[in-house]
């Protein structure tokens, strides 16, 4: 079996959003990913590390870990933060549920986490933090 | 890198805002204070996205849109998008928006 991990901490600075997107992106090159591919992984990223900035530390200092594991031609990521924690992970889930509606959060981030990936799962406790973790089989359709 | 900066330009009661490259929340924060300031002067009843420049979008993107239309119905104004690439209208599809939204393929 091929197998390959990466591990990175960041800050919670909204810049690195971007930085962790395009780092996923370039970890699983090479599994060869459609065009199509990409974009899910991107977005499902973006929106796990945006969560995690925008609601696990409200916007304020933390950090932030992204481990990435390619396992033959399934990708792996896991997306961790020590924040505030969600207190009911079904509702949280709910299309256009959001506890930051004047921030114009849409509702839609897990919904698209689990539109783009094959799996989506959340860890979370409250006081300690959450963890997303999401496998997307790559070349499978 | 150069970063694709959003342009704004008004025209009588329409804004045509000619979107980043990345909509992602980083980029939405001062898109968003943007459209509002123009909104709020009176001067903008109607929003034309462009998404000409624009490769990526996440559900940051999606709010910025339908928090401008929560603002706009109640003046009776309009929002439609335009030049959405496959990716972006995938979003768009999955996300409701053309619901509320209409999809121009010209300005
Ligand atoms: N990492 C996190 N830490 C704390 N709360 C979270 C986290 N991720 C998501 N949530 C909660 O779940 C809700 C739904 O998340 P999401 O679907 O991404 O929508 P949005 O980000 O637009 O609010 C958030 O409004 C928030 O209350
Ligand atoms: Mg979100």
């Amino acid at each position: 079996m091929y197998r390959n991990r990466m591990y990175l901490e960041f800050e919670s600075k909204s810049e690195n959003e971007k930085f962790a997107r395009v780092t996923v992106a370039a970890f699983v090159t090479r599994l060869n990913p459609i065009l199509e591919e990409l974009a899910d992984i991107k977005t499902a990223v973006s929106e796990a590390v945006t969560n995690a900035i925008v609601h696990g530390y409200n916007g304020g200092d933390g950090t932030v870990g992204l481990e990435c594991i390619i396992e033959d031609n399934v990708l792996t990521v896991i997306v961790e933060d020590k924040g505030v924690g969600i207190p009911d992970i079904e509702k949280a889930k709910k299309p256009l549920y959001t506890t930051k509606p004047e921030q114009d959060r849409s509702g839609m981030g897990f919904m698209f986490m689990e539109v783009f990936m094959d799996e989506m799962e959340v860890i979370s406790q409250v006081g300690k933090g959450t963890k997303v973790i999401m496998k997307k089989a790559i070349g499978a359709k | 890198m150069e970063q694709q900066l959003t342009k704004y330009s008004i025209s009588g009661d329409t804004m045509v805002v000619e979107l980043t490259k990345e909509l992602d929340h980083h980029n939405s924060v001062s898109i968003r204070e943007e459209i509002d300031r123009q909104i709020y002067n009176g001067k903008v009843k109607n929003i034309i996205f462009d998404f000409k420049n624009t490769t990526f979008m996440d559900s940051s993107g999606v709010g910025v849109i339908l928090g401008r239309h929560r603002i706009l119905k109640n003046v009776g104004g309009v929002i439609a998008v335009t030049n959405v690439n496959k990716a972006v209208d995938r979003l768009f599809m999955i996300s409701g928006l053309y619901k509320i939204v209409e999809k121009s393929s010209e300005i």
